[in-house]
């Protein structure tokens, strides 16, 4: 027999896991440790490579690896213990799934020969998070560990990306075994994501694109998952057309705020500008979105006289809800370079002169607009102002989910993608805070805010322990309307203003609060001393509560109401008439 | 169309449904099985019919065979769905090819005595059924065929003193020289 003691690949099963981080890149995580992975917390107390981040709930690890992986394009990883450790992280695996984040979780699991017994904590984490995960695995031999890891590394961010998890039982942990660098054998061979899109349907789109009248381009998410060669060829694009740009709520940041072409925001708290371009437009593309029932509304009738091009690197997102004409299956950048390269070789920029000047017209109807006032803070104003005084700042913006989340996407401009955190999919409240904590971990010392709710902010408010321990100069700025606003509006509008638990009662003194954590409490209720109150805010080099009250009745439109196409918009100005009414299909008693 | 008060949008869908047959080869490893029936559970996917089984053990390759309904757009969505599935190498839609043979066995429990019992037994020739088991009062016929088939030979046994089926699912493969 040989002897092994010197080989540098033995090691534990708790080293192999500590010891691929590192191979990987990675040099911060975020768990909560507990009986089923301890091992692993030994070998992490022993090195100095890998910073670990000690939340307050697994949910907190999930959200703030989240964070970490969208603003850093790189893959966020989370550490947990079995059972309610794991249990506790479905909700941040789900919501990576539908955003298309990549996630590593690694999670403890009790010992091989109790898997099955109703263990203490055990749970069947594999089986439990299946749905919630790209993929997953049970690692039962030490031998297979670090083949499994590099694989898990490997799915999380290549093609569509996602949420993995790895289940490590504790004697697997304690095991010895053969450790290796990643190598290209790790991956399934069934695993091979398509990147590079098929000629014959790039030149399809580029002719349409070519000899369209009324186009648009409808970005999402996947440009900015892509990485930045998208973002630059996806502006080139628009540049090199000139056609009209919307985005979805992911993909906002892709192309600028400020950029001439740029329509805003679609869908159901879109403009009126984008929602019409995207009704009458003749040729759609879109860009790594996927026709997501908040974005089209009603599906028989979106965009119902246009040829649409889809790019997706996922074909399962093709003719999921709305039927395109040229699907180009791979990633974003690639494809967007080759149509690029055959628009530029045989193409010249169409005339769209009327098309602009029709979607001046719906411009002008300037669907954002709300009314300022003296005496109360409006909560766009407060998003506005927030704006502002961060333009020419390194800031990164969380979201919690409701009216605040579609104030902030409607307001708050962004110029850069990366920048922008928000639970699209899922919709999970909570998801702001513990992402901030996460984003910045990653960009210390960059200005990060979470625009939050009073509501969803009390679901992971204990991460502002987390926030003081690492000294995470994180800013909460909460909208403060004392009601789960999103939940109301629905309530106003289609059930007969019956506002079932839809108050807060009995809030927090947020400042108070903060203070309780050890961070700063901010509290203001005037309009006019909105900027100085925010200033003050950012100035503060650590965690701030700022509980900005707001009007508490404040809707938020533009609106596609239920069951309507994009043209049957619910303006602002519109809001409180009858036009509300007849607007709700149904016409059940509005407010 | 009239809305019921719903942040969702509710709509009635009229495309007819079709039943393909799916050939989907995967690696055999824990949980493969777990994954592909999930998937048709938890999106809402109908499974008809279900079988599996190694079929290539050195290659650990597992090979599922799944019969199922839906409209078009809903059978393109399950094709890309197995599709995408990490340990999934291939999915074949064996009806899309109209060149595929599909089969199923049963076995066919039969009870009975005196006119029944040679009924049953000249009905199991006349569909090319075997005979595997017999007592004085009894038969047990294995027959194979497509599933239009054996479903009319169990109609065929009922009145004749029907006890219990077993069926194994439906298997396909295409025609000709070419593998999958």
């Amino acid at each position: 027999m040989s002897d092994k003691s010197h080989d540098p690949n033995q090691m534990t099963g708790a080293a192999m896991i500590v010891r691929a981080l590192i191979d990987h890149g990675v040099t911060d995580i975020f768990g909560y440790p507990g009986g089923a992975v301890l091992p692993i917390y030994d070998e992490i107390f022993q090195q100095s490579e890998v910073q670990h981040i000690l939340v307050r709930h697994e949910q907190g690890a999930g959200h703030a690896a989240e964070g970490y992986a969208r603003s850093t394009g790189k893959p966020g990883v989370a550490l947990v213990t079995s059972g309610p450790g794991a249990t506790n992280m479905v909700t941040p695996l789900t919501d990576a799934l539908m955003d298309s984040i990549p996630l590593v979780c690694i999670s403890g699991q009790v010992p091989t020969h109790l898997i099955g017994n109703d263990a203490f904590q055990e749970c069947d984490t594999v089986g439990i998070t299946r749905p919630c995960t790209k993929h997953n695995w049970l690692v039962r031999d030490v031998n297979e560990l670090a083949k499994v890891l590099h694989e898990a590394f490997y799915v999380a961010t290549t093609g569509r990306p996602g949420p993995v998890l790895v289940d490590v039982p504790k004697d697997v942990q304690f095991a010895t075994g053969t450790y290796h660098p990643p190598r290209k054998s790790d991956v399934h061979r069934s695993y091979a994501p398509r990147v590079k899109g098929d000629a014959t349907q790039i030149r399809k789109a580029v002719v349409l694109l070519a000899n369209a009248k009324r186009p648009v381009i409808y970005s999402g998410g996947g440009v900015i998952n892509s990485g930045p060669e998208a973002t630059k060829l996806l502006r080139e694009l628009v540049e090199v057309t000139g056609f009209p740009i919307t985005s979805t709520l992911m993909g906002l940041g892709a192309y600028p705020a400020s950029g001439k072409n740029w329509l805003g925001m679609l869908g159901m708290h879109g403009t009126y500008e984008a929602n019409m371009t995207m009704h009458d437009c003749d040729v759609m593309l879109c860009v790594g979105a996927r026709f997501d029932d908040r974005i089209t509304g009603r599906v028989d009738a979106f965009s119902p006289n246009s040829k649409k091009i889809h790019i997706d690197i996922d074909p399962s997102s093709i003719n999921k809800n709305i039927r395109v004409d040229v699907p180009i299956i791979g990633d974003c950048a690639n494809i967007l370079g080759d149509i690029l390269q055959v628009f530029k070789a045989e193409a010249k920029k169409p005339d769209i002169k009327n098309w602009w000047q029709q979607i001046a017209q719906w411009r002008a109807r300037n669907s954002l607009y709300y009314k300022k006032s003296n005496d109360v803070i409006l909560p766009q104003h407060a998003i506005q102002s927030l704006f502002e005084a961060t333009r020419g700042k390194d800031t990164y913006i969380t979201t919690e989910v409701g009216q605040h989340q579609m104030w902030a996407a409607q307001f708050f401009g962004f110029e850069e993608p990366h920048r922008w955190m928000t639970s699209g999919g899922l919709g999970t409240m909570g998801y702001g805070l513990p992402a901030a904590v996460g984003v910045q971990v990653a960009h210390p010392d960059s200005l990060v805010i979470d625009i939050a709710g009073d509501a969803s902010v009390q679901m992971t408010m204990q991460e502002m322990s987390t926030a003081v321990q690492y000294e995470l100069p994180i800013k909460i700025f909460i909208l403060n309307n004392q009601y789960m606003g999103m939940v109301r509006q629905w309530q106003q509008l289609l059930h007969g203003n019956r506002l079932s638990h839809s108050y807060s009662e009995a809030l927090p003194d947020f400042v108070k609060l903060a203070e309780a954590y050890g961070g700063v409490g901010i509290q203001v209720h005037k309009p006019g001393d909105l900027d100085g109150a925010i200033k003050e805010m950012i100035s503060v080099k650590r965690p701030v509560l700022f509980d900005c009250r707001v009007a508490a009745l404040e809707n938020c439109f533009p609106m596609i109401p239920s069951g309507k196409a994009h043209n049957e918009m619910l303006l602002p100005e519109q809001a409180n008439d009858e036009a509300t009414a007849k607007a709700f299909a149904g016409g059940k008693a509005l407010v | 169309m009239n809305q019921p008060a719903s942040a969702y949008f509710i709509e009635d869908r009229h495309d007819p449904n079709e039943t393909h047959t799916l050939a989907v080869l995967v690696q055999n490893e824990p949980g493969v099985l777990a994954r592909v029936i999930g998937l048709f559970s938890g999106r809402g996917y109908n499974i008809e019919s279900l079988t599996v089984s190694e079929t290539e053990a050195q290659k650990h390759l597992s090979r599922i065979t799944i019969v199922t309904t839906g409209t078009p757009m809903v059978i393109q969505q399950i094709k890309h769905q197995l599709d995408r599935m990490i340990p999934v190498y291939q999915v074949v839609d064996m009806t899309e090819t109209r060149r595929s043979i599909e089969r199923e066995l049963a076995m066919v429990k039969v009870r009975g005595q005196g006119e029944h019992r040679v009924e049953a037994l000249r009905l199991a020739d006349a569909f090319r059924a075997r005979v595997i088991d017999a007592t004085t009062e009894s038969f047990v016929f294995e027959i194979t065929g497509n599933t239009d088939k054996i479903n009319e030979f169990i109609d065929l046994m009922r009145p004749l003193g029907l006890v219990e089926v077993s069926r194994t699912g439906v298997a396909a493969i295409g025609r000709g020289p070419e593998g999958m």
